[in-house]
């Protein structure tokens, strides 16, 4: 893990350290909490054949959209992408390999591997072609379905608040698939609005403890609201 | 939106019990709120994190932090929270949601639900659907009737692909409202100016009908 003195750094010195190939976990459902200045910087960057796990697939030209419209991305784990019709529309060309799973099981693989487990047991599905293929055991006189647990390499997350060790605060629904996110991937950078020195965040407010996090930068918020022109309603 | 849509959403709204937590499904469940009464304490949960949302009032400046799981800008009333994504659906498998509203392709007389998907046409995907309806205490489908060809979409078995198996408890129609029981779809209300023979004419699915019960809406 990176020490907590090194933390903080420029945005573009954070992202380079992922490589093509790299799958990555992006917090967000919808525009909130989606970090966007992370991703216009990987977009930048030019990194490809890269998996992404995200709820959804943000809407054409914002967010995870524009690196899906680029060609950069070849798989998509998510539990939704009905606002993205590029994104359907590259799936459906087979473009894009995607893996669709209910939203709930999806935030579960993703925080039992942020707990140090490798999954769960559940009955979600069960009577569905969700569940058709999937492994089963027999445990306390029920059938139980095994959904193992989602690692990536990366996650990018966005915050409100921040302190340079990567203490993070979350604001209203923009915490999402973020602090289960921030706790499942080997290498965690998250970019907040503020990042101020380690002391000035209330410490009952801190959602995700900076023992998880590996790099965190500062954004601009006007850079980070470009996606909520799109579904104003 | 249509007379009958209006007719539907009031006469759906009447299922809502004051100090329920609610969750609205997208498309004609999420205006429900709109017949939701300010003083009306009810919590409205949505998956994506938040419990205690309400639509915002004329002119009240957008919080873009702030959506529902349909993704419009919404508000919050006094008691809300939010969470994360991992706590929302906590809740709702723990069943502490006591009511989900859903719209419907296919409801058949077992409580089959299918909405989320049509082979070769519509997969883009469940998200939260399939929990809400395994595990929300009581799931009340808002739908039409018939599709807009004119085909019964109340059946005696779903032909599309699952939501989740045995889930609806009380289905409301342009046409009637009816429930999911041990011995078959019983018809609780009837359309004003329908007969039940063209109720019978519109439905695939047997309907059990006791003339003197049955209510007007």
């Amino acid at each position: 893990m990176t020490l907590l003195t090194h933390r903080y750094r420029a945005i573009d010195e954070a992202v380079a350290a992922i490589p093509d190939g790299a799958s990555i976990m992006v917090g967000g459902f919808g525009s909130p909490g989606t970090p966007f200045a992370l991703i216009d910087e990987l977009l930048a960057q030019g990194q490809r054949d890269l998996t992404l796990i995200k709820n959804d697939a943000n809407e054409p030209g914002i967010g995870i959209g524009k690196l899906i419209e680029a060609g950069r991305v070849r798989r998509l784990i998510t539990s939704h992408i009905g606002l993205n019709r590029d994104a359907i529309a590259a799936m459906n060309r087979g473009e894009l390999e995607v893996t669709l799973f209910p939203q709930g099981i999806l935030a579960e693989k993703i925080r039992s591997a942020g707990a140090g487990h490798h999954g769960f047991l559940t009955d979600i599905g069960q009577g569905t072609e969700i569940a058709a293929g999937r492994r089963e055991i027999e445990l306390d006189g029920q059938r139980w379905g095994i959904e193992p647990a989602l690692y990536a390499d990366f996650a990018l997350v966005h915050a409100e608040r921040a302190d340079r060790y990567g203490n993070l605060v979350y604001r209203a629904t923009a915490s999402n698939f973020n602090p289960l996110m921030a706790m499942a991937a080997d290498t965690v950078i998250a970019q907040a609005y503020r990042v101020d020195e380690p002391g000035s965040l209330d410490l009952e407010a801190i959602h995700t403890p900076c023992a998880f996090i590996s790099q965190v930068v500062e954004v601009a918020r006007e850079t980070s609201d470009q996606g909520r022109r799109a579904h104003v309603s | 939106m249509s007379a009958d849509q209006q007719r539907m959403l009031a006469r759906a709204a009447r299922e809502v019990i004051p100090g329920q937590i609610v969750n609205l499904g997208i498309g004609l469940p999420t205006q429900l709120f709109h017949y939701l009464p300010d003083e009306l304490e009810v919590l409205v949960h949505s998956e994506n994190g938040v419990l205690g949302c309400r639509p915002r009032a004329a002119g009240e400046v957008p919080d873009w932090d702030m959506i529902d799981s349909g993704g419009a800008y919404i508000a919050t009333r006094p008691g809300a929270s939010v969470f994360d994504s991992a706590m929302s659906f906590a809740m709702i498998r723990r069943s502490r949601v006591d009511v989900t509203f859903m719209g419907a392709f296919e409801v058949d007389e077992l409580g089959n639900l299918a909405n989320w998907k049509i082979p070769g046409k519509f997969s883009p995907g469940i998200g939260g659907a399939m929990e809400l309806a395994q595990k929300v205490r009581r799931l009340v489908i808002l739908c039409s009737h018939n599709d807009k060809h004119g085909n019964p979409k109340i059946l005696e078995r779903c032909r599309l692909p699952l939501t989740a198996e045995r889930c609806v408890s009380r289905i409301v129609t342009d046409k009637a409202v009816m429930d999911v029981t041990p011995e078959g779809l019983t018809v609780v209300d009837i359309a004003e100016g329908l007969s039940v023979a063209e109720l019978r004419e519109a439905t695939e699915a047997e309907l059990i009908v006791d003339e003197n019960r049955l209510g007007r809406f």
